[in-house]
C-alpha cells in the first residue's frame, strides 16, 4: 500500500466497483459547466446527455440545480422527472436544498440521494433532520474546500464565499450528523485539468469512514488513474467538463481501470 | 398487472418507471382488491425496520403479503422490503419481521474488517452459491450472468438465511445480496437503479406467474 495509508482496506482484494459519476450542472433546463465556478459555457440536452452516460458505462449521476428562480427550480424539477423515467442508475440532486421539502421535492422527481452544501452550512441541523427522515443513506455532504494558509477551509455559495470554518473538523460533523456519504470538491484543483487533489483527499479520508467522492481536477483518463493508485480507499471520481466535452469518454476510462487493476463496471 | 405495495415507506417513482421501461404495467397501490388480482407482487422500502414493519401492520399490508405469498403468488422484495420478509431485524432492538424466508437482519459493521465503509454503498459483483435452493441459479438470475454487477445502499445485511441465500455479494465479508423461498424473492440491492442488468432481474420476476 501507498504511504500514508492508515486504513486496512485494500480495495485491490473487493469486488466494490470505484465509481465514475459525470456532474450535469443545470440552469435553464440546459448542462453548463463552469471554469473555476466562472465563465459558464452551454453544452447539451440534461435527459439526453443522462442517457448517454448512462449507456457509456457512469455508476451514478449528479444533477447540480444551479438555477435561482422559482421558474427555472419549476424546470428543473420537471427535467429530473423526465430522466428518471428514463435512465436506471442512481440520481443524486444537489443545488438550492434548504430544507426538508427540498429533500422531499426531488426524492418525489425520483432522485436516490441529495446533496446539500451552503443549506448545511446555514442550518448543519438540515443534515439530522434529512437523515432521520431519509436515512444517512440519502443525505450526501458536498464541501467545496480549498487550502488557506496551510489549512484547510471550507467555502459556501459555489466556492465564492469563505465561511473560516476548518474544513476537515466541518466534514467530520456533518458525518456525525448523519451524512451518508461525501464528495471533496477541491476550489484548487477545479477546473484546472492537472489531477485531483491527492492531499486534501487523504485529510478527508483519514477522518471519517463514509464514502469519499473526489472532485475537482480531472483532465484525463490518467489523473483517474492517480486517483485510485494514491488514495485506493476513495470511493469515486466526479468530473463534468471533460465529460461533456468528449475529452475523456467514460467507456475508455472504464475499460483503462480494468486494465490498471483497479474495479470497475464495464457496461 | 403487477402491484407495487404503498405503504408510505420510501419514494417509488423510480421502481414504477423502471417496470414501464420493460412494458409491464404497474400499479402503486394499498388496495387489496389490486393487489389480490395481482400477477406479482413488489414489497418495496427504504429506511428504517421497525418503522417500515410497523407501517406495513397498520396498513393491513403484512396479512395481504403473507396470504399472497401462501397462495402462490411471485413475490419480491426489494431492499429493505427484502429484509422485511425475514423472521427479524436486530436494527435498533430486536423488531420481528414478515418470517416468510428464514434469517435476521444484522448490522454490516458486525461483520466486516475495519477500513471498509458503512454504508455499502456502489455497484458490486453478485455470485450464486451452488448450495442455494435446489442447488441450482434462482429464475429471478435468468437473464443475467453471475459476476453481474448491481448497486447496493444498505448499513444492514441478512445473515442466517442460507440455504434460501441465492446471491452473495463481497464486501470485506460474503453479504446476502438475494433470497428465496418458493414464489418470494429478496433482494438487498436496487434492481431499478442497477441499469440493464437489474432491468432484466425485473423482467424474470415479471414472467413469473402464480404456482397453482
Amino acid at each position: 500500500m501507498a504511504a500514508g495509508v492508515t486504513t486496512e482496506y485494500d480495495w485491490r482484494k473487493n469486488m466494490i466497483t470505484k465509481r465514475i459519476i459525470p456532474c450535469l450542472d443545470v440552469k435553464d433546463g440546459r448542462v453548463v459547466k463552469g471554469v473555476n465556478f466562472k465563465d459558464l459555457n452551454d453544452v447539451s440536452s440534461p435527459v439526453e446527455l443522462a442517457k448517454y452516460y448512462s449507456g457509456c458505462g457512469a455508476d451514478e449521476l449528479v444533477f447540480y440545480d444551479i438555477t435561482a428562480s422559482a421558474e427555472g427550480r419549476r424546470l428543473f424539477t420537471d427535467i429530473l422527472c423526465e430522466t428518471a423515467r428514463q435512465v436506471f442508475i442512481p440520481l443524486t440532486v444537489g443545488g438550492g436544498i434548504n430544507t426538508v421539502a427540498d429533500f422531499d421535492r426531488v426524492l418525489k422527481c425520483g432522485a436516490d440521494k441529495v446533496s446539500v452544501n451552503s443549506g448545511a452550512i446555514r442550518n448543519p441541523g438540515l443534515i439530522d433532520e434529512a437523515a432521520k427522515l431519509y436515512g444517512d443513506q440519502c443525505v450526501v455532504l458536498s464541501a467545496d474546500v480549498a487550502l488557506i494558509d496551510g489549512v484547510y477551509r471550507v467555502f459556501a455559495k459555489g466556492g465564492r464565499e469563505n465561511t473560516g470554518m476548518e474544513a476537515i473538523s466541518w466534514i467530520r460533523e456533518c458525518v456525525d450528523r448523519g451524512a451518508g456519504e461525501v464528495v471533496v470538491n477541491s476550489i484548487d484543483t477545479d477546473g484546472v485539468k492537472q489531477g485531483f487533489d491527492i492531499p486534501m483527499l487523504r485529510a478527508v479520508l483519514d477522518a471519517v469512514n463514509v464514502p469519499v467522492i473526489a472532485s475537482g481536477g480531472a483532465g484525463g483518463i490518467g489523473d483517474f488513474l492517480d486517483l485510485f493508485d494514491q488514495v485506493p480507499d476513495i470511493d469515486a471520481g466526479l468530473a463534468a467538463s471533460i465529460f461533456h466535452f468528449g475529452e475523456v469518454s467514460i467507456a475508455d476510462l472504464k475499460q483503462k481501470m480494468a486494465e490498471h487493476g483497479v474495479p470497475a463496471r464495464i457496461v | 398487472m403487477l402491484a407495487i405495495i404503498d405503504y408510505g415507506v420510501g419514494n417509488l417513482f423510480s421502481l414504477k418507471s423502471s417496470l414501464d421501461a420493460i412494458g409491464v404495467e404497474a400499479a402503486v397501490t394499498s388496495d387489496e382488491a389490486v393487489i389480490a388480482a395481482a400477477d406479482q407482487v413488489i414489497l418495496p422500502g427504504v429506511g428504517a425496520f421497525a418503522d417500515a414493519a410497523r407501517k406495513l401492520r397498520d396498513t393491513g399490508m403484512a396479512d395481504l403479503v403473507k396470504r399472497e405469498a401462501a397462495a402462490g403468488k411471485p413475490i419480491l422484495g426489494i431492499c429493505l422490503g427484502m429484509q422485511l420478509l425475514l423472521e427479524k431485524s436486530f436494527e435498533y432492538g430486536e423488531h420481528e419481521g414478515l418470517g416468510l424466508i428464514p434469517g435476521s437482519v444484522r448490522p454490516i459493521a458486525d461483520v466486516i474488517p475495519a477500513g471498509y465503509k458503512i454504508p455499502h454503498i456502489g455497484w458490486n459483483a453478485i455470485t450464486f452459491p451452488r448450495d442455494g435452493e435446489a442447488g441450482e441459479v434462482s429464475p429471478l438470475f435468468a437473464k443475467i450472468k453471475e459476476g453481474s454487477y448491481v448497486y447496493f445502499v444498505h448499513s444492514y445485511y441478512a445473515t442466517d438465511c442460507a440455504p434460501n441465500t441465492i446471491a452473495v455479494t463481497e464486501y470485506g465479508a460474503p453479504l446476502t445480496a438475494a433470497v428465496a423461498s418458493g414464489n418470494v424473492f429478496g433482494c438487498q440491492f436496487h434492481p431499478e437503479k442497477s441499469g440493464e442488468i437489474g432491468l432484466n432481474i425485473l423482467r424474470a420476476f415479471c414472467e413469473m406467474k402464480a404456482e397453482v
